[in-house]
């Protein structure tokens, strides 16, 4: 998905390369990586959990095979744990492929069009740090989601639950609602935003604006708060179910 | 004893599944877990499993308590509850090779296991292409992986041809006699099990109904006299009379508890001595299919 959705990009600026070429690198970055972050923070990324989750679970619920690794010499524990870790690598496999396209395809598009200077601003390290907070304001959902498609058979209650939360969190975290940082499906979208504030807080105008990323905000913390509990809420949950 | 339960019971909703079981499994024994659809065998064999929890009673497999010693009783078990659970999209060896994996087998074993249930030449083949009887065949091959000391098998014959069952049941039997397993084995048909368990135990409706040795089994299935004759009720009336109890009446025959070869004979005379004209008079005894359905019908 990352490939295809930097392909279509790619061709865009490829296109619109006259118009774009009088402009510095660090706009030119902020253009190209941003068109995917906006879209990244409401849509994408809570979609992308919900169907990481999923996929992870379903290959159980369809083999029918919760019953025989709960029947096997592995603790509870072990099960739900590696389960687990294992759909949030998928995520973080994820998001470092969006990294690695966005800078790939960057420095392709100045191969192909000279005039396009995106090298003259070194963006690796803030493109990593943005996606690593994105990162971290999605493992709220995570948990969420993973829990969800852990307990409902189909695909329908996850995804439907999934889907309505993600746009809820988009709507209250767009509206600035204050406390839009206590649900989790707003949290990738506020940690754009925050990361938008400081740059807007902190530029004069008409200067060479200073972006720096504070890794660590209230919707990060209540993201990861979030995520470790309902984690082990859903270990306890595993630990009573009964399997049918 | 390798299982030993002490009233079981459980509950779905306010429906009891299994009532105070108690169920003893020798070692070395192939218990055959008998009963029709829906007596609580499968619900039995998760409780056992630890998949339900047990919510009364108490279940001791290799003596030792079952839910604090979890991982260490399952480590020696292996099981095969109602359909096989197989990764469909992986091929028959992957599925083996997985399972071996989270066990930490070698992989040899992967390689005897497919010997063992003849899938060796459809090992590289999508599980989701097998027929029944070979996802059967793949779902008794992953519970011997592990060299499990006892085997729980939810209706393994379930849709496997003549010869299918035949393998399965020598292959069972094998592994009792040769390796010394002990197997646990549920099954809602008798023939299957009275061909190969040594003990058998009867559910329905949740409660056991019989338990002991297929020897045993067969000493409760009491021989009959059966007499045919022409007025069946004026006959049973008179035998009545005479202080010899009638089991059974219908319109061609009547039966009378079997004692001894005398007594048969007296009572051959002593209706013919009174007119009646006797057909035929001969032992029976009741086949073990017939005793299983009315054990069940009793209840």
């Amino acid at each position: 998905m990352p490939l295809l959705l930097y392909l279509l990009l790619f061709v865009g600026f490829f296109n619109k390369s006259d118009q774009l070429s009088h402009d510095p690198g660090m706009l030119l970055w902020l253009k190209f990586a941003g068109i995917i972050l906006g879209v990244m923070g409401s849509l994408i990324l809570p979609m992308l959990i919900v169907f990481i989750a999923y996929s992870v679970n379903s290959v159980e619920h369809k083999a029918d095979t919760w019953k025989t690794l709960f029947s096997l010499p592995i603790s509870k524990l072990s099960v739900y744990g590696a389960k687990y870790f294992y759909s949030l690598f998928l995520v973080f496999l994820c998001l470092s492929l969006f990294v690695l396209f966005t800078l790939g395809f960057g420095n392709l598009l100045e191969v192909l069009k000279p005039g396009l200077k995106f090298s003259d601003y070194p963006v690796s390290i803030l493109l990593t740090r943005v996606y690593f907070k994105l990162f971290l304001s999605s493992l709220g959902i995570l948990s969420i989601q993973f829990l969800l498609s852990l307990l409902f058979r189909d695909f329908l209650k996850p995804m439907g639950i999934g889907f309505v939360c993600t746009i809820t969190g988009g709507i209250l975290a767009g509206n600035g609602w204050k406390y839009a940082y206590l649900f989790p499906y707003s949290h990738p979208m506020l940690a754009i935003k925050t990361m938008e504030d400081g740059m807007r807080n902190k530029s004069a105008p008409g200067a060479m604006p200073q972006i720096t990323i504070d890794l660590f905000t209230k919707e990060i913390f209540v993201s990861l708060a979030i995520a470790v509990i309902v984690f082990i809420a859903g270990y306890f949950i595993v630990l009573k179910k009964s399997i049918k | 004893m390798v299982i030993s339960t002490e009233g079981l019971t459980f509950n779905f909703g306010k429906q009891t599944v299994v009532k105070s079981l108690s169920l003893k499994v020798p070692e070395g024994s192939i218990y055959g877990f008998l009963g029709p659809n829906g007596a609580g065998k499968t619900t039995t064999i998760k409780l056992l499993l630890n998949l339900l929890k047990t919510q009364e009673g108490s279940i001791r497999i290799f003596e030792k308590e079952l839910q604090s010693n979890r991982i260490e009783i399952l480590s020696q078990i292996g099981s095969l509850i109602e359909q096989p659970a197989i990764y469909l999209h992986l091929t028959g060896k992957e599925n083996l090779l997985n399972r071996a994996l989270l066990l930490e087998i070698p992989e040899k074993r992967v390689n005897e296991m497919l010997d063992l249930v003849h899938l060796t030449n459809a090992a590289h083949k999508k599980a989701g292409q097998y027929s029944l009887g070979m996802k059967q065949r793949l779902g008794i091959a992953l519970a011997l992986l592990s060299d499990p000391k006892l085997l729980i098998l939810d209706e393994p014959t379930n849709g496997l041809d003549p010869n299918g069952i035949i393998e399965v049941r020598e292959l069972l039997i094998n592994l009792v006699r040769e390796h010394k397993k002990t197997v646990f084995v549920s099954s809602h048909l008798l023939a299957e099990i009275e061909r190969m368990a040594t003990h058998v135990g009867i559910i329905n409706y949740g409660e056991l109904l019989f338990q002991g040795s297929i020897s045993e089994l067969q000493t409760l299935n009491k021989p009959q006299v059966q007499i045919e004759t022409e007025n069946t009720v004026d006959v049973a009336n008179f035998l009545t009379r005479n202080n010899i109890t009638v089991s059974e009446v219908d319109e061609n025959r009547l039966y009378v508890p079997f004692t001894s070869k005398q007594n048969m004979g007296e009572i051959n005379t002593l209706l013919n001595q009174n007119g009646y004209t006797i057909y035929s008079i001969n032992k029976q005894q009741k086949d073990l299919e017939k005793l299983f359905l009315s054990i069940t019908k009793n209840a």
